[in-house]
């Protein structure tokens, strides 16, 4: 968008007069705070933020658009690079609606293995808010700590999937493949290494001083307005908004596992920061929980051969394996959908992460709308800002946890 | 309140026939036309405890295998943060001139995605304070989630003006 226009828009906003020591800043889109491609478009007064217009849309990756064009399983290797903290919550919410729309129950192994999954991954997003916001902040250790944890799950997912980033882990019916003793013991040590790095980064930064002040009172969001908003995840919860889709609307097998839904009442940057803090022991509790009763069998429903693509082994070495890989993958063969359409959504780590799935009774969906967290909060920005100081930019953006990718889908 | 005592309240509301509703899987889908599409929202809203947009998109119908002759239908996700129950209020809207009223006096959630709708479909919506492209430039013309925009684009990253420095 031409810079003059924007510009306007800053400084046309209701309620304000033109006055002379009024200044426009361009924050980003490679200011270091915003991460990737975003833009703010700021007016300040001094040093005050009076208005902000958030520019998104320098990705244009136009995977919606995509998504009309591949079949149920191939859209999951877009859905991953729509979330580069947590890619695999995506690919989950993604099968979650799919299989919904199709009508498949998950076998009891394959949904375990989610949780797992999911839980790690929001483990791994509220790593890298954390992290990232403290390093922001100037705390840079507290960010070391939790980067390497972040190595840790990569390592994980490397060794289910065979890939670090975007591992495409997930199927229609089930997962590519199935995790083995020695994946199960690796959990188990990171689980255990993970709450000495736990404890160090809140050693770091629970009571410093810096840390607090730059948080306190920043950002407030009532409960009221999270509401009108459409707040979701730790952001509503950190204003005193009581959902969770684990709770609400029970998906996988989360109500086997005893967890609290983590809230505080404040709603500003301290707040949002407690949260997620907090919510990474309660999924640190999930998967204890998980793996000490992990159930064996298939991970793959098996709906007549139809639905789910078989394992590679059976694909590589058995002639009806093969068939049915070559049937699932040929475009026009694969397992037919119902013409209807369907909202589901999962507990993403940044919030209720919702896909509307459209299908036409062939493989690939008519329309897969998104429904990401990240590009509503980020509508809250201007209103979260507005008063605040230009260094608060940071703390506020670092504790939305926004996604370019997320936003510009 | 759960999604079908809210679909009683809205026929009592909105007079028996001029709301239908369907169901499939856990989602329960209200039907309705756009002139008493702010009266149902405000009613789900106020009255009923659906206080929370959850999204708003939009589909494009043509050469759907049940399309009708509306083209496009909104979809307004919502959901009842004291009980947790949800509902799907759908609409259709129509070519040449698709038109709704703007649901952003009654959640202000409701602003980013009404300008994704705009920017991606084309449909306007009456009402709304700021309504211009969100993710695509400004300068851009058409609507690429349509389906009769082609999944490779109509050849604008080719044709991009070139600007100078001296312009830029």
């Amino acid at each position: 968008m031409a810079l003059d226009v924007l510009e306007r828009q800053a400084s046309d906003a209701p309620g304000l007069d033109e006055r002379e020591f009024q200044w426009t800043l361009n924050f980003g889109p490679q200011h270091p705070a915003t991460h990737t491609t975003l833009r703010l478009v700021l007016t300040l007064e001094g040093e005050q933020i009076i208005h902000a217009v958030p520019d998104i849309g320098f990705l244009h990756s136009g995977f919606e658009k995509l998504g009309e064009d591949l079949n149920l399983n191939q859209y999951v290797t877009i859905v991953d690079r729509m979330n580069y903290t947590s890619p695999l919550c995506n690919e989950i919410a993604w099968h979650h609606v799919c299989e919904k729309l199709l009508g498949i129950e998950l076998t009891p192994r394959c949904k375990y293995i989610r949780v797992i999954i999911n839980e790690l991954m929001r483990i791994q997003d509220h790593l890298l808010n954390i992290g990232t916001c403290a390093l922001d902040l100037g705390a840079f250790t507290a960010f070391l700590y939790a980067f390497y944890q972040r190595e840790l799950i990569y390592d994980l997912c490397e060794h289910a999937s065979g890939q670090r980033f975007h591992s495409s882990f997930t199927r229609v019916g089930g997962l590519l493949y199935d995790v083995d003793d020695a994946w199960i013991a690796k959990l188990r040590s990171f689980l255990k290494g993970f709450m000495k790095a736990y404890n160090d980064v809140t050693g770091l930064l629970n009571r410093n001083k810096i840390f607090i002040d730059r948080l306190r009172g920043v950002g407030v969001l009532t409960k009221e307005e999270a509401i009108n908003r459409s707040a979701t995840g730790p952001i509503a919860r950190a204003s005193g908004v009581l959902r969770d889709v684990r709770k609400d609307d029970p998906y996988l097998s989360y109500p086997d596992f005893d967890f609290q839904v983590v809230a505080a009442k404040e709603g500003d940057c301290l707040a949002r920061y407690h949260v997620r803090m907090l919510e990474m022991l309660e999924s640190h509790k999930i998967i204890t929980q998980a793996i000490d009763n992990l159930p064996s069998g298939p991970v793959n429903v098996d709906v007549d051969g139809k639905v789910v693509l078989p394992d590679k082994s059976s694909t590589w070495r058995s002639i009806e394996g093969m068939i049915q890989h070559f049937e699932l993958t040929m475009s026009n063969r694969g397992f037919k959908t119902p013409v209807n359409e369907v909202y589901g959504a999962i507990e993403g780590p940044g919030g209720e992460l919702g896909f509307y799935l459209v299908c036409d009774g062939t493989e690939k969906s008519w329309r897969c709308r998104t429904r990401p967290p990240a590009f509503y909060h980020l509508a809250m920005f201007p209103h979260l800002i507005k008063g605040h100081m230009l260094s608060d930019v940071v703390a506020v953006l670092g504790s939305l946890s926004i996604i370019a990718a997320e936003l510009d889908r | 309140m759960t999604a079908q005592e809210a679909i009683n309240k809205l026929k009592e509301v909105s007079g028996n026939g001029s709301i239908s509703t369907s169901e499939f899987r856990d989602n329960t889908r209200v039907h309705v036309s756009k002139d008493i599409l702010m009266k149902v929202l405000t009613c789900l809203k106020n009255d009923c405890g659906f206080d929370f947009l959850v999204d708003i998109t939009a589909i494009d119908y043509m050469g759907y295998p049940t399309a009708t002759t509306d083209r496009f239908a909104v979809v307004y996700c919502l959901l009842n943060t004291s009980e947790g129950s949800r509902i799907v209020v759908k609409t259709m809207v129509n070519d040449p001139d698709p038109v709704l009223p703007s649901s952003y006096s009654l959640w202000k959630g409701a602003d980013w995605p009404e300008r994704e709708v705009y920017d991606m479909y084309g449909i306007r919506f009456e009402g709304h304070p700021d309504l211009r492209r969100i993710l695509m430039p400004q300068e851009f013309t058409s609507y690429p989630l349509r389906k009769d925009y082609p999944l490779r684009g109509m050849g604008e990253r080719h044709n991009f003006p070139v600007l100078t420095r001296a312009e830029g």
